[in-house]
């Protein structure tokens, strides 16, 4: 915890120290999301022009109830870790950044909670 | 020095590119691409979303998202939507080929940006002309 002048310490800014887990949880999920989403695109493209009953069908098994979940889980993970960048890179309030941020991360769970709360749903 | 000096001084120093007068490399464009389409993809998780809850809600829900998804309009969206994902993939796995160290001269990396954006549209075109031909969508 040297980093920085005094000054800087003092006033709290400088390195979080928390950028080198950031950039590993970004290529973490996205070695995850190679997989996942070209298997989500290959059953997508699958059940275009399919009624409800053969998606029903598709998500009930639990293969594709599970890698879907995985799949979702993967994705806004990947999403709130780059848009955050996004947000830190071009807003420039501190007020409104925090703001920003903080709603990134609503909108990142919410989503997630959304989509699995659809496939227990289905699938149970 | 006195203040108009300083000024003068500022105001001649030199500025960074400007987006407007830079003649793009390869890099560059695919770069800030991949930053759209991670963008475009966000938002793309709303339809995603709305999918996996309307196939839990019922029928009529269905229906709906079905109707919507086969609208001219829907259709554009879903095109979008398959290209971002098709661009944003294959760029991402050349962002994790960097990362473990291979690709980085920079003919290599402007041969293999022009690929991952001729292999997109590709794609892309390609999902939507099978589905349309082969499983008889339309509009």
């Amino acid at each position: 915890m040297n980093d920085g002048s005094p000054a800087a310490r003092v006033e709290g800014l400088g390195s979080a120290h928390t950028g080198t887990s950031h950039f590993f949880r970004q290529r973490v999920t996205a070695v995850a999301l190679v997989p996942l989403a070209i298997w989500f695109a290959v059953s997508a493209f699958r059940l275009i022009g399919a009624d409800r009953d053969a998606a029903l069908a598709f998500l009930h098994a639990p293969v594709n109830a599970i890698l879907m979940a995985l799949f979702v889980v993967a994705a806004v993970v990947h999403m709130a870790l780059g848009l955050q960048m996004v947000i830190e890179d071009y807003a420039h309030g501190e007020g409104g950044k925090l703001v920003l941020l903080v709603l990134n991360k609503f909108f990142a769970w919410l989503v997630g909670a959304a989509c699995v709360f659809a496939l227990l749903k289905i699938a149970v | 020095m006195p203040e108009k000096a300083v000024h003068a001084q500022v105001k001649s120093r030199p500025l960074s590119p400007h987006m407007q007068i830079y003649r793009w490399p390869v890099t560059m464009a695919t770069s800030i691409v991949h930053r759209a389409t991670g963008m475009a993809l966000s938002a793309g998780t709303l339809l995603v979303a709305w999918w996996l809850i309307a196939a839990a809600l019922g029928d009529a829900q269905y229906d709906l998202f079905s109707t919507v998804a086969r609208s001219p309009l829907g259709q554009l969206v879903l095109f979008g939507f398959v290209w971002s994902l098709a661009y944003h993939l294959l760029n991402g796995i050349r962002h994790l080929a960097w990362d473990v160290g291979y690709g980085f001269a920079v003919p290599t990396a402007t041969r293999t940006g022009v690929l991952v954006f001729t292999l997109s549209i590709f794609v892309a075109i390609a999902v939507f002309v099978y589905a349309y031909a082969a499983k008889g969508m339309h509009l």
